[in-house]
């Protein structure tokens, strides 16, 4: 049993979701590939070459891979799909962007946002917002999986010396094209990695209140995150939004300020370890997850947290 | 140019499920339906298009029983002209949904579909990029802003780092997030107008696609629940209990 996995990378550094996937390819069990697909990307293949139980690096570096458009990646994924028993990837927006194209085009359904591994072909993945999970079993010849990070510890990244293959197949549709990228910089860690996170909502009342977050957030070592009312009210950029159709996050510290708690907004962190709630209204549904809630009003309760910490 | 959205009837987005006694699946006895959600912002975005004068004619078409045309009549009363029912009993899996979904466009021949990104019930976010992928066509997807120009769509996706820009020659399909428009709400007059516009059925047969799911599931259980846990008076109390108690700080 051979499974490939699809790197997730930026053609400079291998994210560390790619880690979670790798995890849960390892409780699958068997071989494993990793296929590097950008531009200029071969730094990240010697980075993943290093990664103990990764058997072989697959290194396709082309023009019509930079952007990792679906539409390109997806075809270059089934020419490689030969001898394979699954295809993971990390669910992030580029896996879940390319993987069910090559479903498709391999006539397979595809698991998302995998939590549970049981067996080679039987897997857990949350339904409804995370209010039910689904054990499914698939009997598609090649089983493809988008894997939720926050489900499989990472695995170590180094010590491995795997033998990097190149690719040279070149799929390009031509009937899409790059414009531009607009990503936030920051020196903050990655919301779906942090260890602690600071999240506002709707009652932090506009964007420049979200400072004492940051604020808050810097002394911990976090990462800021926001509710969908926060996102929507232009308080903060989309890429902070964690819920049901956002990131989902479980870190070790969460705390929610002004947020209500939307069973949407839940489906996205309660899996954290300990959850704090700063909230005025204490009828607010975020109190039934939050195992320290604090009502109060949150311009008084923040700056005293922050000079507390 | 015509437009094609594809709706889906799915558990009203307000109500929380529950769990079969026997953990065969959800309780969905009883339980208040809707559209998906981000399908409203679909037929939304559609309608617009066609109020603008670059859509001519917005179709709707939804899979499931006769209870999916109370979704349709839905998008009819809020601008779509005409409705396609897919008739079946069965719970169509994404591949399925795409393949049927596939013959509709061949047979229709829209220059943009436009969906939404995922349905709140199995939340798989597949369907659109596996119509793309069936019909060759390129794709759009998480896109939160879109302007059509003749054979193109320029769109803007919400992607994990920030934004993301691309031109799609059409036909293509655009699978929308949630910051695309902000859906209108049907009136009476609209309502009632509705019931008159054309809605076809037709059964998979027709359209000649098996249905052949190869995804069994096994079993549906509630997630570990999480207790509630206590209230702190001040500040004070919270940091010496993320100190002490829990060891977090």
């Amino acid at each position: 049993m051979t499974i490939l996995v699809i790197a997730e990378h930026d053609n400079a550094e291998l994210k560390p979701a790619t880690l979670n996937t790798l995890a849960a390819a390892q409780q699958i069990g068997g071989d494993i590939e990793l296929l590097v697909a950008g531009f200029n990307c071969q730094a990240v293949a010697d980075s993943a070459a290093g990664i103990p139980g990764v058997t072989k690096v697959l290194l396709a570096d082309n023009a019509a891979y930079e952007h990792e458009l679906a539409e390109n990646i997806s075809k270059l994924i089934v020419a490689l799909v030969s001898g394979h028993s699954h295809i993971l990837a990390s669910a992030t927006t580029n896996g879940k962007n390319y993987l069910p194209r090559v479903a498709a085009l391999l006539d397979v359904n595809q698991l998302s946002d995998v939590i549970a591994i049981e067996s080679a072909d039987t897997f857990q993945r949350p339904i409804y917002a995370g209010n039910a999970i689904a054990t499914v079993k698939t009997d598609d010849v090649v089983k493809l999986l988008t894997i939720r990070g926050t489900a499989f510890d990472a695995v170590v990244d180094t010590g491995g010396s795997a033998a990097i293959e190149t690719v040279s197949e070149v799929c390009d549709n031509g009937n899409v094209r790059f414009i531009k990228e607009e990503l936030a910089k920051s020196d903050r860690p990655e919301l779906t990695t942090a260890g602690v996170i600071v999240a506002g909502g709707r009652g932090m009342g506009n964007a420049e209140n979200f400072d004492m977050l940051y604020e808050l957030a810097d002394k911990l070592g976090g990462a800021v995150g926001a509710s969908r009312a926060a996102v929507d009210a232009g308080f903060v950029p989309n890429d902070l939004q964690i819920g049901q159709t956002g990131k989902v996050v479980a870190p070790d510290l969460y705390i929610a300020v002004g947020i209500s708690g939307a069973i949407q907004h839940l489906a996205g962190m309660k899996d954290s370890k300990v959850i704090v709630a700063i909230n005025k209204d204490e009828e607010a549904p975020i109190f039934s997850v939050a195992d320290y809630g604090l009502v109060a009003d949150l311009f008084d309760a923040l700056p005293e947290l922050s000079t507390q910490i | 140019m015509k437009i094609l959205v594809p709706v889906k009837r799915v558990i009203d987005y307000n109500v929380k499920v529950h769990v079969k006694s026997d953990n065969s699946d959800v309780d969905l006895a009883n339980v208040k339906m809707a559209m998906n959600p981000f399908c409203e912002i679909a037929v939304e975005q559609a309608v617009r298009l066609k109020e603008a004068g670059i859509a001519s004619e917005v179709i709707v078409v939804s899979i499931g029983d006769k209870s999916c045309q109370e979704q349709i009549r839905t998008a009819l009363a809020l601008g779509a002209d005409r409705g396609i029912q897919i008739d079946t009993d069965t719970v169509t899996d994404s591949l399925s949904a795409a393949k049927l979904l596939k013959a509709v466009v061949q047979e229709e021949q829209p220059q943009l579909v436009i969906m939404g990104k995922q349905s709140i019930d199995t939340d798989n976010n597949q369907a659109g990029q596996m119509l793309a992928a069936l019909l060759d066509y390129p794709q759009g997807t998480f896109v939160s802003d879109m302007s059509v120009e003749s054979d193109k769509v320029q769109i803007v996706r919400e992607v994990d780092g920030g934004l993301q820009t691309l031109e799609l020659d059409l036909p293509a399909i655009v699978t929308v997030d949630l910051r695309l428009n902000d859906p209108r709400y049907a009136s009476l007059p609209n309502i009632m107008k509705a019931k008159r516009k054309p809605l076809a059925v037709k059964t998979p047969a027709e359209l000649g696609v098996e249905l052949n799911n190869k995804v069994t599931l096994v079993a549906v259980n509630p997630p570990a629940d999480r207790q509630a846990g206590i209230k702190v008076a001040s500040v004070d109390e919270l940091v010496e209990k993320l100190k002490n108690e829990v060891k977090v700080l």
